[in-house]
């Protein structure tokens, strides 16, 4: 059957990963391609790639950065941050990506999703939501989190998968940095909304988190995670282990001695 | 040299350089006469099946892969393009595919249990039915990554390999010199590139 795929996420501003510190003994810690080769080879599944860069330089040094990735890391890469356009879809796609990842922009405009899909097919298309509960509903937030768009989340999210999305990656602003496991309720309510896979983010702290996750909701395809990645404090490999002791299934790489 | 079939279908930016990792030349062309040079060919795709076959007869490149396989060149097709080399498709309508393999192209909705995502999309294990050269460097439970929701039916003793996904769908297919993988090899990691490595050393004879 189908694996649980363990996806870390890096965001990158200027060239370089943000919140990349110094661990594991790389040289250069902060380069995404150094970062992504990790990755790769302690077993990640998949990896996420957030540009947060705002200007046109910044930009195009990602999607320079965004080749010699997938010149050398031979996994799914998704990429998100400043899609706004089906251009901006051809644009990293070219580069090497994979999947592409919407978030305001499929707020903004209505059309990007279907458009997109049309396009590259909707295995192509992630919708990125960030959720925080108001006033008892799951709104949708826009601009990174900082802007409550009124929208309950649950039903905009249907949309977007009736509308091409091919998945969804779902953050809950509100466990988002806490640590203390993913927002179960939240995941919950969109897994029984939708039928394409839904990848859990926000709120991961250490491994029981995930095997809570994926135990408590077995519709749910993958765990998303950054800093807990970078910071060492959650090892992929020894997670893995951990997730297959636990009978959840996992890849192992080929070879199946996984270690820094 | 390898020649990896461009026709308008798809990037194939990851497959050129997931072939250059493995020590080998890939050209992406859509060029008769440099596919008819090549040692291998690769027929990638993706995206839907009609569009895809149309695209490969207004370019003429139908009868360039059909020669090729028919002269002995080891031919792969990958995802759409291993598709493609099956006798006819079903999706969004009836469509004639290369015919180079026996099988179908049809809705994996058909076949599996109500309730599992579709499409077939992440890592799974390939489960080899029949030895084959392109799987010298695979290990029972390797897993590789696939994106679909059509499978090669009836394609009866020309499927290698299979993945679970509540029935066994067809994971690889070959016949002769001419052999295709369902899931994604420049996108499998380690397990993926030792397929690819396999493919570009095998002669084209199926040993077995």
């Amino acid at each position: 059957m189908i694996t649980k795929r363990i996806i870390p996420c890096l965001d990158v501003k200027d060239g370089r990963v943000v919140k990349g510190v110094n661990f594991l003994g790389l040289a250069d810690v902060s380069s995404p391609v150094k970062l992504a080769e990790y990755y790769s080879r302690c077993g990640a599944d998949e990896l996420v790639f957030y540009d947060i860069t705002a200007s046109a330089e910044g930009r195009a040094l990602f999607t320079d950065i965004l080749r010699q990735v997938a010149e050398r890391v031979f996994i799914p890469l998704t990429v998100g941050g400043g899609i706004n356009t089906v251009s901006d879809f051809d644009r990293v796609l070219k580069c090497g990506a994979d999947k592409v990842s919407v978030n305001s922009g499929a707020i903004r405009n209505p059309n990007l999703i279907p458009a997109a899909a049309e396009r590259y097919g909707s295995q192509c298309v992630v919708i990125s939501a960030d959720v925080k509960r108001v006033d008892g509903q799951f709104r949708v937030f826009a601009k990174g989190g900082r802007e409550d768009t009124g929208m309950e989340a649950v039903g905009w999210i249907a949309r977007c998968v009736e509308n091409g999305a091919g998945e969804v990656v779902l953050n809950s602003i509100d466990t988002d940095g806490v640590k203390g496991g993913f927002d179960l309720e939240m995941l919950n309510a969109v897994c029984e909304a939708v039928s394409v896979p839904v990848i859990a983010s926000g709120g991961a702290g250490c491994i029981q988190d995930f095997v809570t996750l994926f135990k408590a909701l077995p519709k749910v395809d993958a765990g998303l995670a950054a800093s807990i990645f970078h910071f060492g404090e959650v090892k992929i490999s020894d997670l893995k282990r951990e997730l297959a002791a636990e009978g959840i299934n996992v890849r192992f790489n080929k070879e199946d001695s996984i270690s820094d | 040299m390898i020649a990896i079939i461009d026709y308008g279908v798809g990037n194939l930016f990851s497959l050129a350089h997931s072939l250059k990792a493995v020590g080998a030349e890939a050209l992406v062309t859509g060029d008769a006469a440099a596919i008819l040079r090549a040692d291998r060919v690769i027929l990638p795709g993706v995206g839907a099946f009609g569009d895809a076959a149309k695209k490969l007869r207004d370019t003429g490149l139908d009868a360039v892969v059909r020669d090729i396989a028919a002269r002995g060149t080891p031919v792969m097709g990958i995802c759409l393009g291993m598709q493609l080399l099956l006798e006819k498709s079903f999706e969004f309508g009836e469509h004639a595919g290369l015919g180079l393999i026996p099988g179908e192209v049809r809705p994996i909705a058909g076949v599996i249990p109500a309730g599992l995502k579709i499409p077939h999309i992440g890592w799974n294990a390939l489960e080899t039915r029949k030895p084959h050269p392109i799987f010298r460097n695979v290990r029972p439970g390797n897993c590789v990554y696939f994106v679909h929701s059509y499978y090669g039916a009836n394609c009866d003793d020309s499927v290698i390999a299979t993945a679970e996904y509540g029935a066994p769908l067809t994971a690889a297919v070959a016949k002769g010199n001419v052999c295709g993988c369902q899931f994604h090899p420049e996108k499998s990691g380690d397990v993926g590139l030792g397929i690819l490595k396999a493919f570009c050393e095998w002669d084209g004879v199926a040993s077995c």
